[in-house]
């Protein structure tokens, strides 16, 4: 069983559901690149053999009873690393997207800052990531959306390639949106006054399957997504101010 | 006018008597069978009162009973929905914290078993 023994252990969580193409390469990359970090893999009711060619890379698999989600996927991997004992999580997609030579820097700036949530942008420095139209108009959308709110400018809101902390685990096993996690996920940590980095990461086109959020159901999205952020500054949480160097608060939304 | 009333009482007996019957067979909680039968009665009650029906007529400054009628109930029924909507979302969160908590005690299990091997 997966345990973080010491104080910098490193859980790399993978929601994955019906990845049986990519996820393989994505537990064999993360082997190479980070060996000394922990592999869950976790899977959302996979009607492939994703689970069992997971475990054949080596991966650890938290096998959910039926399909949650993203966000509860996520969500269930940061229970496990919050109840295990890891300092640090970082979230790759199970679709070969995100690039394993990236967690050493987003890793790095957890631990150099302290700060709660480290995000690996691909808008920081030209990497060659390509963005198609709808989806790049959407993030400049958020990113006017969510300067305001969090006081600073987030240049890739919509990354899921994310790594936090233990104080951002203690809130998000409580508390963590269920549909379209990335954007509401800041607002969440935003109203605990934490704070948050960005770190440039190159992201290749997926390997298997297609994104959940087409041409065609961008509308909800981001009606789902505002109503969402919108939701969360208003949601009422004791009005106790975190000091700057203290405790998480409650949580929204519990277990 | 009293065809209206009168379609509205029919329903409003249908109703009460299916929440029963769904009661008695355990299709419905108690708790949630409130209130439809609470609804139902308001109904049955609203179409055969005349009088009270036109008393929250003026109140409510409409300008026909009918009208009335529709608006009281849609209210009573929009109440329902939004509470029935809560109730939803709390299952559902529940659901999915059961789901997770499930997911994770066997997957430890699932570790202790690997171990005693």
């Amino acid at each position: 069983m997966i345990r973080g023994s010491h104080p910098d252990s490193l859980l790399v969580i993978i929601p994955a559901f019906n990845e049986e193409g990519a996820v393989g390469q994505v537990v064999e990359g993360i082997h190479r690149r980070v060996p000394e970090a922990a592999v869950l893999v976790i899977d959302d009711c996979s009607t492939d053999s994703t689970i069992a060619v997971a475990r054949a890379a080596g991966a650890e698999v938290l096998s959910l009873p039926h399909h949650l989600g993203l966000g509860g996927c996520v969500q269930a991997g940061y229970k496990l690393a919050w109840e295990t004992g890891f300092q640090y999580v970082i979230r790759v997609d199970g679709d070969g997207q995100h690039d394993p030579r990236d967690i050493p820097s987003i890793l790095e700036k957890l631990q150099s800052t302290g700060c709660e949530m480290v995000i690996g942008s691909r808008f920081l420095q030209s990497n060659g990531s390509r963005t198609g139209a709808v989806r790049s108009l959407g993030i400049r959308f958020f990113r006017a959306v969510l300067r305001p709110i969090l006081g600073k400018t987030v240049h890739d809101p919509t990354s899921g390639f994310v790594g936090v902390n233990r104080r951002a685990l203690e809130v998000f096993k409580s508390s963590f949106p269920l549909e379209y996690p990335e954007i509401e996920a800041l607002v969440v940590l935003q109203r605990k006054r934490f704070r948050f980095e960005e770190v440039p990461v190159k992201m290749h086109p997926r390997v298997t399957g297609r994104s959940t959020i087409t041409a065609l159901t961008s509308f909800y999205y981001i009606v789902h997504v505002l109503l969402g952020v919108f939701v969360n500054i208003l949601k009422y949480e004791h009005r106790r101010r975190r000091p700057a160097t203290g405790g998480p608060g409650g949580a929204a939304k519990g277990d | 006018m009293d065809r209206l009333l009168t379609v509205t009482s029919a329903i409003s007996i249908v109703l009460l008597v299916t929440v029963l019957f769904s009661v008695r067979r355990a299709h419905i909680r108690a708790e949630y069978s409130m209130t439809w039968l609470f609804a139902s009665f308001a109904m049955l009650v609203l179409s055969r009162s005349r009088g009270l029906l036109d008393y929250l007529r003026r109140a409510a400054g409409l300008p026909d009973t009918p009208l009335a009628l529709f608006l009281i109930i849609s209210a009573f029924f929009l109440i329902m929905f939004f509470r029935f909507s809560m109730i939803v979302s709390r299952l559902r969160d529940n659901n999915i914290a059961l789901a997770q908590r499930l997911a994770i005690l066997e997957y430890r299990l699932q570790s202790l078993n690997g171990h005693e091997k």
